[in-house]
């Protein structure tokens, strides 16, 4: 951990000084490229054009899509920002991953740590984001989250595409002796002004890519051919007749099998072990001890996954107790704790929120007290990884989204050279956030140490996976609000209290825990478009040793239910339409108002619904992306059906209309499943639920009709996997409200409720 | 131990008791059925078994005597069955790690009711999650291949 520690010290301080300062860093280290990742294992005879683009003398076209498909559809998109400045139809490319790589690093998903409101345009705001992108650049992390790949990619893949393309015209300019402003492209051939002039681009690839690439202005958004457009998914064949595209597929000569079984309780150890009977379990050959920052425990390896199951099973471990409370009643009275204590970072401080409520008359002032619980992730693929570590080499195939660091940290694991290791990154079962964790590759690197450089697939059971996950933090609010003689807020002030997820990750990653307020902890909350005249916003970090990490949408996944269920009992309070309250508070945000007026209109909002049905609003920003939904509801005998949602969703540039409503789509589905039952709760310092019978999501019975459009209002491109889920739950909860007059403010609200 | 599995036979060194899931997919080789919970509580292991959907994961290797069809033997990329041409219309996966279970259920239901409703349809799939929330594709997809296979296509 030493060399990696050291690394992410300076990183970081770089970061910090970036933030601060305004990099003051030489910025030769920003000119200073990472090596391209291709030039390595490049077939003969192919030209390798940058770390995008290569291709092969048979005209074979291989786009790097350097980012983790969980779904969401990069492996599209991204292809088609090359393929349109390449000029060459989206059938004609090969996808592939490619290897792990700095020169992939992500610059959206670093500059959206900057420290200001999502909203935030301004030159100081924007000046620190690109001066975060260049700190991006150094630290050489390639990732996928954030929603940021479709952001992050838009001018870097483009460009990759344009300039290999100049580059295979000024390669047929020279052949021909002709301009290079006198050829034309299409269809991964060039072809020149005489007749029967035309090369493929294999033709031209290894002399093309050995010319020096030159400035390229991208084409204009009318010229688009591809983009804007929605095209055909490239993953959708091979996903439709169960081709072997995931990390648990990888079959490999001479592989073995293996399992994990770890401490469920989070951070102990094992105080005895006996492996006697999991060794006389058929086909198991071999119980290894592991240990880890992500947790201790065991690997137990087997000639086939059911026998390593099984092994799993019959192997005898005590485990010490954890260092946080047992159960849920005291992991609640820590955050109610946390809560009541005045201290906190201040995230929004508009006005005077101390004296607008200090005159307030007391029917004028209302409160609510929120809660949710933790989530896991339990994405539909379980955890795994393969890993085979042979003559000093470590071979890693998994569907990660952080194949830069699972490199290293598995390097620093056995003790070789970053370049001692291969990662591939496979298709993943479902991310959502789970997957940029390190724990899958770590233990298949523990357990790939004691098998002779034979390969060995480990296989978490799915209980294993939901108890053992970096959860999404349980957290609590309390919202108070001063309502005006005319039925709007003048005062809101909220104070959340939640673990935070940075330190968690940190602790686990790099052994350390970076201080200072988090922003993560109240998105959602302070980060939204409403002009209150006095508006406060406290984040308070709760210290609980559960590990947390990145659940779809992050903190506005609960923050959105806060917020959003509160502005619905503001509006009720001062007895305003909560569509019409929300315009006026966000009238400084033509965004905004565009959006929830066309979602008012999607829902024919203002025509009143029969008794026994209602509707719900909820909106939130998040990930540069503007999204309103209305959820409709209506009272059956079996209990509240969800019948229909509306979404409106503002991205700025849409590049796949299709892809970016399937995203929409999902990410409401997710937010609903989270709304209805979900809840991961403790008993004896371990995670009570283990598999879908008791942690279920949406089901097809119970999946409304989604109806959805995109505006294109804003000037800058937001994100598309996680904005549409944080709005379900309160818009589900507020629909809740009007059709029965109980204000839920807990989830799951299948506990207070009955979903048909 | 012998096996029929997309009409050829096959044989495997298997315990009677480990689950078909893992007989095909560790010791045949045969990837399409997916683990998802181990418990029959999620659908992405589905196969079908002398015509009916059967959750792998918890079957028996021992206990099987009919003929296995899995996805690989549903369709292939250059023969695709009706329901898969009518997913890939749709475009209905996300991640796509459900959808062979999806489509194998799927397939089930079709040949026991050519016109599913949309109840129907909800009964039938209700079984088969879908984390990425692809149900109303998964919806439209079924009707489309409805459509379709009663033209004959």
């Amino acid at each position: 951990m030493g060399r990696l520690a050291t690394f992410t010290r300076r990183a970081f301080l770089f970061g910090a000084v970036a933030v601060a300062g305004g990099a003051a860093f030489g910025f030769y280290k920003y000119r200073q490229d990472w090596p391209n990742p291709l030039d390595k294992d490049a077939p003969e005879g192919a030209g390798v054009f940058n770390p995008y683009v290569m291709i092969a003398p048979d005209n074979t076209i291989t786009v790097i899509v350097p980012r983790a498909e969980m779904g969401q559809g990069v492996t599209t998109t991204l292809a088609a920002l090359v393929a349109e400045e390449l000029d060459v139809p989206l059938s004609m490319i090969k996808v592939d991953h490619g290897p792990a790589g700095n020169a992939y690093f992500n610059t959206a998903m670093v500059s959206a740590a900057a420290p200001f409101y999502e909203f935030d345009r301004s030159f100081m705001a924007e000046t620190v984001r690109s001066t975060m992108g260049v700190a991006a650049k150094f630290l050489g992390i390639q990732g996928t989250g954030g929603s940021t790949s479709t952001v992050d990619a838009f001018d870097k893949m483009r460009q990759a595409g344009a300039t290999a393309r100049e580059m295979l015209k000024d390669a047929a300019a020279k052949r021909w002796n002709v301009a290079a402003a006198d050829l034309k492209t299409g269809d991964g051939k060039v072809t020149g002004p005489a007749s029967g002039q035309s090369l493929t681009y294999g033709e031209l690839a290894a002399e093309a890519a050995a010319i020096e690439p030159r400035e390229v202005a991208l084409k204009a958004r009318p010229d688009w051919k591809l983009l804007g457009k929605s095209q055909p998914r490239t993953d959708m064949l091979a996903k439709v007749t169960g081709a072997p595209v995931f990390g648990i597929d990888v079959v490999l000569p001479d592989m073995l099998f293996a399992t994990v079984k770890m401490s469920p309780r989070f951070g102990a150890k094992a105080v005895k072990a006996d492996a006697k009977a999991a060794l006389a379990v058929p086909g198991v050959s071999k119980v290894v001890e592991i240990s880890t920052a992500y947790g201790n425990g065991y690997g137990i390896i087997a000639s086939n996954t059911w026998a390593a199951f099984k092994g799993a099973e019959a192997l005898e471990v005590e485990w010490a107790e954890a260092a946080y409370p047992a159960d849920s009643a005291g992991i609640s009275k820590v955050l109610a704790d946390r809560l009541a204590k005045a201290d906190g970072d201040v995230m929004r401080d508009d006005g005077d929120v101390d004296t607008a409520f200090a005159d307030a008359p007391a029917d004028k002032v209302i409160r609510a007290a929120y809660a949710v619980p933790y989530l896991a992730h339990a994405t539909m693929e379980p955890m795994n990884a393969t890993a085979q570590f042979k003559d000093g080499k470590l071979t890693l195939w998994s569907g990660n989204q952080a194949p830069t660091l699972a490199r290293d940290f598995c390097a620093d694991m056995l003790g070789i050279e970053e370049d001692a290791v291969t990662v591939h990154t496979t298709m993943m079962g479902g991310g959502f956030g789970r997957r940029f964790e390190l724990d899958t590759a770590l233990y298949a690197t523990a357990l790939a140490r004691e098998t002779d450089g034979r390969p060995v697939k480990v296989t978490w059971t799915r209980e294993e996976d939901m108890r053992h996950d970096q959860y999404r933090p349980a957290a609590v609010a309390e919202f108070a609000a001063r309502i005006g003689e005319d039925g709007m807020p003048v005062a809101v002030e909220a104070s959340i209290a939640s673990p935070s997820i940075l330190p968690s990750l940190m602790a686990r990653t790099y052994g350390m825990s970076p201080a200072g307020p988090d922003k993560l902890l109240t998105e959602g909350s302070h980060d939204q478009p409403y002009a209150i005249t006095n508006y406060r916003v406290t984040g308070k970090k709760a210290d609980l040793a559960i590990p947390i990490g990145f659940w779809r949408s992050v903190g506005n996944s609960y923050n959105a239910f806060f917020h959003e269920s509160f502005m619905d009992e503001v509006a009720h309070a001062g007895s305003l339409d909560p569509v019409a309250m929300r315009l006026t508070l966000m009238k400084d945000w033509p965004v905004a108002t565009a959006l929830v007026e066309k979602v008012a209109a999607m829902s024919d909002w203002k025509t009143p619904l029969p008794a026994g049905k209602a509707r719900g609003l909820a909106f939130t920003l998040s990930f540069g992306t503007w999204v309103a939904e209305v959820v409709q509801v209506a009272e059956t005998p079996d209990g509240i059906r969800i019948e229909k949602v509306w979404c409106a969703a503002d991205l700025g540039t849409v590049l796949d209309p299709a892809i970016v409503k399937a995203q929409m789509m999902s990410g409401i589905i997710f937010g609903l499943s989270q709304a209805l039952s979900q809840e991961i709760t403790f008993a004896d310092g371990m995670v009570e639920q283990g598999n879908f019978t008791d942690y279920d999501a949406l089901r097809m019975s119970q999946c409304p009709e989604i109806e959805i459009e995109l505006l294109e209002n804003n000037s800058h491109m937001g994100g598309a996997g996680e904005p549409g889920t944080p709005p379900a739950a309160p818009a589900l909860a507020n629909a809740v409200f009007a059709l029965t007059g109980k204000r839920i403010r807990t989830l799951p609200l299948g506990k207070e409720v009955t979903f048909a | 131990m012998q096996l029929t599995v997309n009409g050829k036979p096959i044989e495997i060194d298997a315990d009677p008791d480990m689950p078909l899931l893992w007989a095909l997919r560790d010791l045949a080789g045969i990837t399409g059925p997916k683990f998802g919970c181990g418990v029959a509580a999620c659908g992405a292991c589905t196969v079908i078994i002398d015509g009916a959907a059967v959750r792998s994961c918890v079957t028996p290797v021992g206990s099987v005597t009919g003929e296995v069809t899995t996805i690989e033997g549903l369709g292939t990329p250059e023969a695709l069955h009706a329901i898969q041409k009518a997913w890939i219309e749709e475009q209905v996966a996300q991640c796509g790690y459900c959808q062979a279970g999806q489509i194998m259920n799927a397939a089930v239901l079709l040949a026991a009711n050519p016109k599913p409703d949309d109840a129907a349809i909800s009964e039938a799939m209700d079984g088969n999650l879908c984390r990425c929330g692809t149900y109303p594709k998964i919806r439209a997809a079924i009707k489309r291949a409805a459509t379709d296979m009663a033209k004959g296509a």
